[in-house]
């Protein structure tokens, strides 16, 4: 065992790998008594910008991937988490998080909740329309494309999870905003990068919701925002300015979103086609 | 042939030739100097206003282009139109400089810009490869010139040039500019081929002392197109040209240049090279198919503030 003590440099994670923000600005953490823990990057427009090109290119991809793909994935992250969750509660402790032992176990229990939903939601959100015509008329979900995300403000790593994981089970890419406590976050990123998620799915960025969440809602190759708040001026701008492409806006109280496949659906398009019946 | 309303105004043809010239004529290029040089040109910051005018600048530069095997009539004439227009409802934008396409391709072309700035070019003699008897090659240049086409875009032969038949090179390019007529005559070196900056250079000087009137990186065919080390080594041979001769050679990057960034790092590598009088389509030009529309969304990001996507921009 070494007894170097070897404080980590927090970085942002985009296209799969660690770089700084390309503004060379940093974020310091402290810990719940005020302690220095870490320097963090405070991602800027740019790295947004970039990481939204690299969240389009790697869309298609996993729109198509099969839901089994999907699954095995998600599972595959609660895996890898698993196997690290002591490093997860000793991040989260000195953050002050006092139920991290808990807060690890729920954000596995999410990851296999939606892990099982990947090949179940479409059978339940399909449907066979009655029309007046000889057509056989049926509605599919299938994936928006690229969603940027605003994580909770508590710092919880349930919290996380719990918006990434159904925007990735559903076949989008996204772009995630976590500031605050944000040491679990990117760690977590390390464990995306050793879990099969293809580069470029997930992207996650720490930095100031003031300065970023009005970039999360203006750019025009975004084509949904998930938001969790409690701010009513927030929501407001925010869905102002995602009118501008239509984008598709959930808004969410500022903690954990309970488990449910309708998260999956908020971000979802529906396709409906009219197949000729023959006589 | 009858100078279009409006179009780019080329001096006189120069059929000017200089005598060839031998390797020790050019200088041994500093790669270690080069690429430093290179670099430091991606430092310069651009304010607000700058960048609009550059940007708006290098929409006029292009060389829109589209060298494939499934090229058809419909395609060449749909680039055409964005070529002239390549922002719909914006008329401050554009239009671009030429649109580039194989021989066949011409007269579709020459069509379809009738009555607007835009030149046509003719990649022609054998490209990407060059690999072929120079009749043919020549008979090819002839055939682009005669259905319409204002510039040809001829390709060295890497292969003879790599066996040291340097000569070869220098009378082919003469040949060209000759079977060329009034047409302008712009030379692909394709640097990926070519190995060394010392070769680029040497290729630089054969191609202008025989005639050329740009000089161009790369076919965009191979791994390794245009990069601004490179660009600088053949701006530099254009510098050292005009100094000693008077005549003004133009420069064309092309492969490669596929976001606005890097389209405005070059933009300031030619003024600071050769200053602002070949900030100009008639003297610098941009080879690229996927470059237009990095443009326009970056013109529109500064216009409007959002950054833009390519599902609100024409595909070509």
């Amino acid at each position: 065992m070494s007894n170097l003590s070897i404080p980590k440099t927090y970085k942002l994670f985009i296209g799969g790998k660690f770089p700084r923000t390309e503004s060379g600005r940093i974020l310091e953490i402290r810990g719940a008594k005020g302690a220095f823990l870490a320097n963090a990057s405070r991602a800027s427009r740019k790295d947004f910008r970039n990481a939204v090109v690299v969240s389009r290119k790697a869309a298609g991809a996993w729109a198509k991937s099969t839901a089994y793909l999907k699954g095995q994935i998600l599972y595959r992250i609660a895996e890898v988490l698993a196997g690290r969750s002591s490093q997860f509660e000793a991040e989260l402790t000195a953050q002050g998080s006092s139920n991290a032992e808990a807060d690890v176990a729920g954000a596995i229990a999410l990851l296999v909740h939606y892990a099982g939903w990947s090949d179940k939601y479409q059978a339940l959100f399909s449907s066979v329309n009655p029309v007046a015509s000889p057509h056989f008329n049926f509605s599919v979900p299938e994936p928006t494309g690229v969603v940027s995300t605003v994580a909770p403000a508590d710092g919880s790593l349930t919290g996380l999870v719990s918006v990434m994981a159904p925007v990735l089970v559903g076949g989008n890419s996204q772009v995630i905003l976590t500031s605050g406590k944000i040491l679990s976050a990117i760690s977590f990123a390390e464990v995306l990068a050793t879990s099969d998620v293809p580069a470029g799915v997930v992207n996650i960025l720490t930095g100031m919701r003031d300065e970023l969440v009005p970039e999360f809602a203006k750019h025009m190759d975004v084509n949904a925002l998930l938001l969790c708040s409690d701010d009513d001026a927030e929501k407001k701008a925010v869905e102002l300015e995602a009118a501008e492409n239509l984008k598709r806006v959930s808004l969410q109280a500022d903690k954990a979103l309970s488990p449910s496949p309708y998260h999956i659906l908020d971000f979802q398009e529906i396709k409906t086609t009219w197949h000729p019946v023959g006589v | 042939m009858l100078l279009k309303e409006g179009a780019i105004r080329f001096p006189v043809v120069s059929n000017e030739v200089f005598p060839f010239p031998t390797r020790r004529d050019s200088p041994v290029i500093d790669q270690v100097g080069v690429e430093e040089r290179a670099q430091r040109f991606c430092a310069r910051s651009l304010k607000k206003e700058t960048k609009v005018t550059a940007l708006k600048l290098a929409v006029t530069m292009l060389d829109v282009t589209t060298l494939e095997g499934a090229d058809s009539v419909g395609k060449v004439r749909q680039m055409c139109q964005k070529a002239m227009r390549p922002l719909p409802g914006d008329p401050s934008v554009g239009p671009a400089a030429a649109v580039c396409v194989y021989p066949r391709m011409v007269g579709t072309a020459v069509k379809a810009v009738q009555g607007s700035p835009v030149q046509v070019a003719a990649v022609a003699t054998q490209f990407p490869s060059g690999q072929m008897r120079l009749k043919e090659r020549l008979d090819e240049v002839r055939y682009a010139v005669g259905e319409g086409a204002d510039e040809i875009d001829m390709v060295i032969s890497r292969g003879q040039f790599l066996q040291g038949e340097y000569r070869a090179i220098y009378d082919e390019v003469a040949a060209c500019k000759e079977a060329c007529g009034k047409a302008h005559l712009k030379v692909i070196l394709e640097t990926g081929e070519l190995t060394t900056y010392d070769n680029v250079r040497y290729a630089s000087d054969m191609a202008m002392a025989a005639g050329a009137d740009f000089i161009k990186t790369s076919t965009g065919k191979v791994p390794i197109a245009a990069t601004l080390p490179v660009t600088l080594v053949m701006l530099q041979a254009i510098e050292d040209f005009y100094e000693r001769t008077g005549r003004m050679v133009g420069m064309k990057p092309a492969g490669g240049i596929s976001n606005a960034k890097l389209a405005l790092q070059y933009l300031v590598m030619v003024r600071e090279v050769l200053g602002a009088k070949w900030l100009t389509n008639q003297w610098f030009r941009f080879g690229a198919s996927s470059l237009t529309n990095d443009l326009l969304m970056q013109i529109r990001k500064q216009e409007t503030g959002r950054y833009q996507s390519g599902d609100y921009f024409t595909q070509d």
